[in-house]
Formats: structure tokens, C-alpha cells, sequence
């Protein structure tokens, strides 16, 4: 974990509010592992206050990427940032994905600003030469981000592109058509989706590990503000930030979130 | 050269910068990022007799210039914190001060008697004013005669510096330094969070989960300055003073207000280094000044 002054080398609005932020990271990138984050201030103003959180989207030799919806004040604030401004940041943060255990197949399943901790692990898995299926799920076609992912099954809410519906029933659906043997899935994206594909994991009695969110302060372990309630372990609570993101689906208690 | 050292009660800090309870964790997990030998000091988590999960998500929300949390005293309890902590602790080369926190009045006794036991620790706060907690907590801090009992009791138990650390919220925050100055308190910190409230419109629920929660950050630091100006009217022992401070002007406000030593908290969210930065700006401002030393800014106030 390092404190950073990184330079924007490139912003790239990529339709809608989706953009795509490239910064000189040498110190993070010779490190970062798929599915772990880091933690951008946002300014020198106290508001927004707290710094944000972003997984690392991909790596381009030295630099870093990442992609975000601006939804609200603080990605509205980063997404007028221009190229050659420093941004400090923190990372790299949190576990990664685990590509040990029994599994033969991966699936990887993306859903909305999902995708971004898609590409890093695919990567890692073409290097494993491990075979994967991509499925990404947007709103629509506008939304859907595909790049540096090959032969990727998509879906949309309203039918732009690909399979009409949520990407989860994508998935099931490629369960039962296709005859796959041990598959592991790794899955992103908002609550809902995470719950899904969870309670498909059960059903199908698939390994899966999810990539969790929560509110956080401080993002490395210090505020003990962005729990996640579990099951089976022996504290209740374990921290998103430090202890996660990534969490296997079965010892997670949706209940509480989304 | 400015003399940056401040006493509280027996305890020489380096300097006047040390950072707040439940923002810096345990100490030890900002190892890579921060020197924290250079920091005044360093106030741990609260820890409570029995490990503590905590509330339920979500535990934070960001406000205008601030934020509400409802952590609840999540920790590990004091048992884990001897065994696994406190050894690391005593390896750092600052001052390592302990906040405890108790359901009951006895809870505060037991803690400091585990504690008394294990070299390491320099002094004590002793947290009345959680406002997260549904036992004890808050109810203490907003009851003079509970702060000055407790004061009293673990006054018995040790010779180390005793810091009681004092909510905003009641009427006259000087009342219970007052008391607990009278019962052997060696300094006083002002403030812990104020209560505060927020809620989405879009579902008309709150977005904490335990309703209200405690405001900190730069919100909070015009009541916080008022609340160590009237405690600095009424007492002799130290005041640590704290309340949304950022940077070394911030710190310099508060010392000129009567503050003797600071805390840094939610500033460390945003910058772990944070502290040691507002400790080189306090001792600049002071040599720019041609001051010899950084107490003598305690109480400068010009009015
Ligand atoms: C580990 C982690 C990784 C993340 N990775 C990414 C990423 O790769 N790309 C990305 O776009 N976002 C990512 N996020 C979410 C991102 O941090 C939020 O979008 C951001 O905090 C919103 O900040 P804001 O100031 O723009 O919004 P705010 O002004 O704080 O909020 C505006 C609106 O956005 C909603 N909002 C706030 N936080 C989130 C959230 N976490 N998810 C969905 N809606 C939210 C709020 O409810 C509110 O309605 C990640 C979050 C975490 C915890
Ligand atoms: C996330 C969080 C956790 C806190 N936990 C504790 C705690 O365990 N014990 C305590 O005495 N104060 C706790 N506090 C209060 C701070 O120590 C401090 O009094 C308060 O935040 C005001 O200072 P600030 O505005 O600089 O943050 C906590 C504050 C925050 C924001
Ligand atoms: S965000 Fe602070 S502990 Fe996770």
C-alpha cells in the first residue's frame, strides 16, 4: 500500500456518464492484483470530503485505469479533470481474486460499473491458461463496456444488445444449455446482482467469489466503517475494505445490503 | 529552534499532535504509509472488556464538509489488544495512549486493572461520550455526576495520566470538566462527535442504520473551538482539543483557543500522514513568529 501523486495521462468519456481515467502509477501497477481498489482524493476541499473508491480497472504497462459512472459530486469532480493534473490516490487496496482451489472453467460475470474489475482477472486467467466465458450485463447498449474482454456474452435490461433481461439469467441460462465442468464464477457488480448470482452459485453448487461495495471512510482498515455481515466465521462483521473486497458468496449475509 | 514538547499531566509529548481514538486504528495498520514516530502521540481505538462487533451497515455517511458514523465501539476487545497490540505499540517511538470504554462503571475499573499490568502504555482516555452505544456511552458523558464517579474510581487505580474525553452534547460542556478536574483528571479532550441525523428522500429512510450517528471533520470545528474556549475559562488541567481539524491552522486555532495539545481524526481518513504535516506547520508558525516555544501559543487568543 502506497500514497501516490499520479499524473493524468488520459480521460475518455465512453458514452453516457461512463468515463475511463488513465494515470502514471508505477509503484501501484508493479503490485496490484485483479479485483483489489484504490482510493483517489477527490480535492483540497472538505467537500466532498472523503476520497473515493475505484477498482483498478486495468494495467497499461506503467500506468493505471480505471472507469467510473459519474453518479454524484465527487465522480462529477474527477470526470472534469484534465490531463497532465495529479491526483492522489492510495492502493493498492483490499484482497484480489483467488485463482487457486478446484476448479477447471471460470465465468466471469460483470454487471453495470461491474465490468471494471473484469479485466484485470481476465488477464491473470488467459496467462493460467485457464478456459473462461465473459458475461456482462448493462441497462442498455449505450452502457455496456466491453473492452479488453473478447467473446463476451452480453446482456441488457432493455434488449438493446445481446439477451434481453438481467445477466444472471444469462448465466443460468448457459448452465443448463452447456455442459461445464467445474466452473468457478467470479462476479462484480450492484447488491441485487451479487444476491442473484449467490443464490445461483448455491443452487448449482459452484465455487463463486464476489466482488463486494460498501460505504467507506478511510478504505484501509482504520475507521471500521464498511462492514459486511458473514456467515460461518467468527467475527460477524469483516471489513470491505481490508478483509474484501472479494469474499466468497456463500459467507455473505445479503440480507442487510441492497 | 522551537521547543515543540507540551506535558500533559507526566506525560512529555514530542510534540502537540496526536491522533484521535477510533481513526488511526490500533496504530499498527498505517505502518507502510506513515512514520508515526514523528506524530505527538497516538490514541487507540476505544477498547471495551468483551470484543465488540459493533453496529450494522451502513455505519458511515458523508455530509456537508463531514461525516456521521454509528461504528458502535467495534473492537477487539481488551484481551486481543494485550496479547496481539500492545507489543507492537511499545516498539513506536511515540506516546501510546489507551482509550477505554465501559458499559458500566465497573467495566472502567476492570479495563484500567488488565491494563496497569502490560509496559507500554503512557496514559489513559477514558471515553464517556461514545454517542454510537445504547449501554453506557453517551449516557455517562451527559451525566456530570457518572463522568466525575468514573474519574474518580480509576483515578485509584493507576499513577498514569488520566484524559477523560468530554461530548458536545450537553449544555455546558465546562460543568463536567469542572467535576472532573476536581476528581484528579489530569487533562480533558474536547470534543467527541455531536449527534447528528441524515436521510435519503428518495426511500424517507435514514441512511445510517442506527438513525442518528456521531458528525466529525471540518463541519464540526466552530463548535468544537467554543466548546475548549469555555472549558479553557474554567479549568487548569490541559485541554487536547479537537473537533475537525485539518491542518496546522486549523491546530493553531485550537491551541490559541486554550488548547495545550491536539488530536487529528477524520483528517487521517483523507491523509494518514496527515499529522505529521500539521506538526511541522505548528512548529514553522511558531518559529515565522519568533516563538520558543509552541506552548506559548496555549491561549494566545487576542480579543
Ligand atoms: C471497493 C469499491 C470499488 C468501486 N469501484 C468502482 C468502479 O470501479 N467504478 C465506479 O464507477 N464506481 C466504483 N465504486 C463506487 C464509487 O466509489 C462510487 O460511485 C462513488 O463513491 C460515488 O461517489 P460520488 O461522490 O460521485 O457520489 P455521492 O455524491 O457520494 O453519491 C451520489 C449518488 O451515488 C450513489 N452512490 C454512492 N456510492 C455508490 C456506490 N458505491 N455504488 C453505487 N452508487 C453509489 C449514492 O447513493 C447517491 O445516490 C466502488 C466502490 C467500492 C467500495
Ligand atoms: C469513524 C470514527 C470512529 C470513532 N471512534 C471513536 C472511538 O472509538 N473512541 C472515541 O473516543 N472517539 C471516537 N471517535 C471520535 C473521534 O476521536 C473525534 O473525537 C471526533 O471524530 C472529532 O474529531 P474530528 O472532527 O477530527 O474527527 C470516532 C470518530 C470517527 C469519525
Ligand atoms: S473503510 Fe475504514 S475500515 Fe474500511
Amino acid at each position: 500500500m502506497k500514497q501516490i501523486f499520479a499524473k493524468i495521462v488520459n480521460l475518455a468519456n465512453l458514452g453516457n456518464s461512463i468515463y475511463r481515467l488513465t494515470f502514471e502509477a508505477p509503484e501501484i501497477a508493479n503490485t496490484v492484483a485483479p479485483g483489489q481498489f484504490i482510493n483517489i482524493r477527490i480535492s483540497d476541499d472538505s467537500y466532498p470530503l472523503l476520497r473515493r473508491p475505484f477498482s483498478v480497472y486495468n494495467k497499461v504497462g506503467d500506468k493505471l485505469q480505471i472507469l467510473f459512472n459519474a453518479v454524484g459530486r465527487g465522480t462529477a469532480i474527477i470526470s472534469k479533470r484534465k490531463e497532465g493534473d495529479s491526483l492522489d490516490i492510495i492502493g493498492p487496496l483490499g484482497n484480489s481474486f483467488s485463482l487457486t482451489g478446484d476448479f477447471e472453467n471460470t465465468l466471469l460475470v460483470g454487471g453495470g460499473m461491474g465490468v471494471a474489475s473484469l479485466p484485470l482477472l481476465y488477464s491473470e486467467i488467459q496467462v493460467n491458461k485457464i478456459p473462461v466465458t465473459i458475461f456482462v450485463g448493462a441497462r442498455n447498449k449505450e452502457s455496456l463496456i466491453l473492452d479488453y474482454l473478447q467473446n463476451v456474452s452480453c446482456a441488457t435490461d432493455d434488449g438493446s444488445d445481446g439477451y434481453k433481461g438481467n445477466v444472471v439469467s444469462l448465466v443460468e441460462q448457459y448452465l443448463n444449455k452447456n455442459d461445464i465442468i467445474k466452473p468457478k464464477i467470479f462476479a462484480c457488480g450492484p447488491p441485487p446482482m451479487l444476491r442473484a448470482i449467490s443464490k445461483l452459485a448455491d443452487k448449482y453448487n459452484i465455487l463463486c467469489e464476489v466482488s463486494i461495495e460498501s460505504a467507506m471512510a478511510c478504505g484501509i482498515g482504520i475507521c471500521q466503517g464498511c462492514p459486511v455481515e458473514r456467515i460461518g466465521t467468527t467475527n460477524k462483521y469483516s471489513l470491505v475494505c481490508k478483509d474484501g473486497p472479494i469474499f466468497e458468496s456463500n459467507t455473505i449475509n445479503y440480507v442487510l445490503h441492497g | 529552534m522551537v521547543d515543540t514538547t507540551v506535558n500533559i499531566g507526566s506525560l512529555k509529548l514530542k510534540n502537540p499532535v496526536v491522533v484521535a481514538s477510533g481513526t488511526f486504528g490500533y496504530g499498527d495498520e498505517v505502518l507502510d504509509l506513515v512514520n508515526v514516530s514523528l506524530l505527538g502521540g497516538i490514541v487507540t481505538k476505544s477498547l471495551t472488556l468483551k470484543p465488540r462487533d459493533g453496529n450494522p451497515p451502513p455505519r458511515i455517511v458523508e455530509t456537508a464538509s463531514g461525516m456521521l458514523n454509528s461504528i458502535g465501539l467495534a473492537n477487539i476487545g481488551v484481551k486481543k489488544f494485550i496479547e496481539d497490540k500492545i507489543h507492537l505499540l511499545r516498539k513506536l517511538d511515540t506516546s501510546i495512549i489507551v482509550n477505554i470504554a465501559g458499559n458500566t462503571i465497573e467495566e472502567y475499573e476492570e479495563l484500567i486493572i488488565l491494563l496497569e499490568d502490560h509496559a507500554g502504555i503512557d496514559a489513559y482516555e477514558i471515553n464517556v461520550s461514545c454517542p454510537n452505544v445504547k449501554e453506557g456511552g453517551l449516557a455517562f458523558g451527559t451525566k456530570c455526576d457518572t463522568t466525575a464517579e468514573i474519574t474518580r474510581r480509576v483515578r485509584k487505580l493507576t499513577k498514569k495520566p488520566i484524559i477523560v474525553k468530554l461530548t458536545p452534547n450537553v449544555t455546558r460542556i465546562a460543568e463536567f470538566a469542572v467535576a472532573v478536574e476536581g476528581e484528579g483528571a489530569d487533562a480533558v479532550s474536547v470534543i467527541n462527535t455531536l449527534v447528528g441525523l441524515t436521510v435519503d428522500v428518495k426511500t424517507q429512510k435514514p441512511k445510517l442504520s442506527t438513525v442518528t450517528g456521531g458528525l466529525s471533520g471540518p463541519a464540526i470545528k466552530p463548535v468544537a473551538l467554543a466548546k475548549v474556549y469555555e472549558v479553557y475559562k474554567s479549568v487548569k488541567i490541559p485541554i487536547i482539543g479537537l473537533g475537525g481539524i485539518m491542518n496546522w491552522s486549523d491546530a493553531v486555532e485550537f491551541m490559541l483557543v486554550g488548547a495545550r495539545a491536539v488530536q487529528v481524526g477524520t483528517a487521517n481518513f483523507i491523509d494518514p500522514a496527515v499529522g505529521l504535516k500539521i506538526a511541522d506547520g505548528i512548529e514553522q508558525y511558531c518559529a515565522d513568529r519568533k516563538l520558543a516555544q509552541v506552548v506559548d501559543l496555549v491561549g494566545a487568543l487576542k480579543i
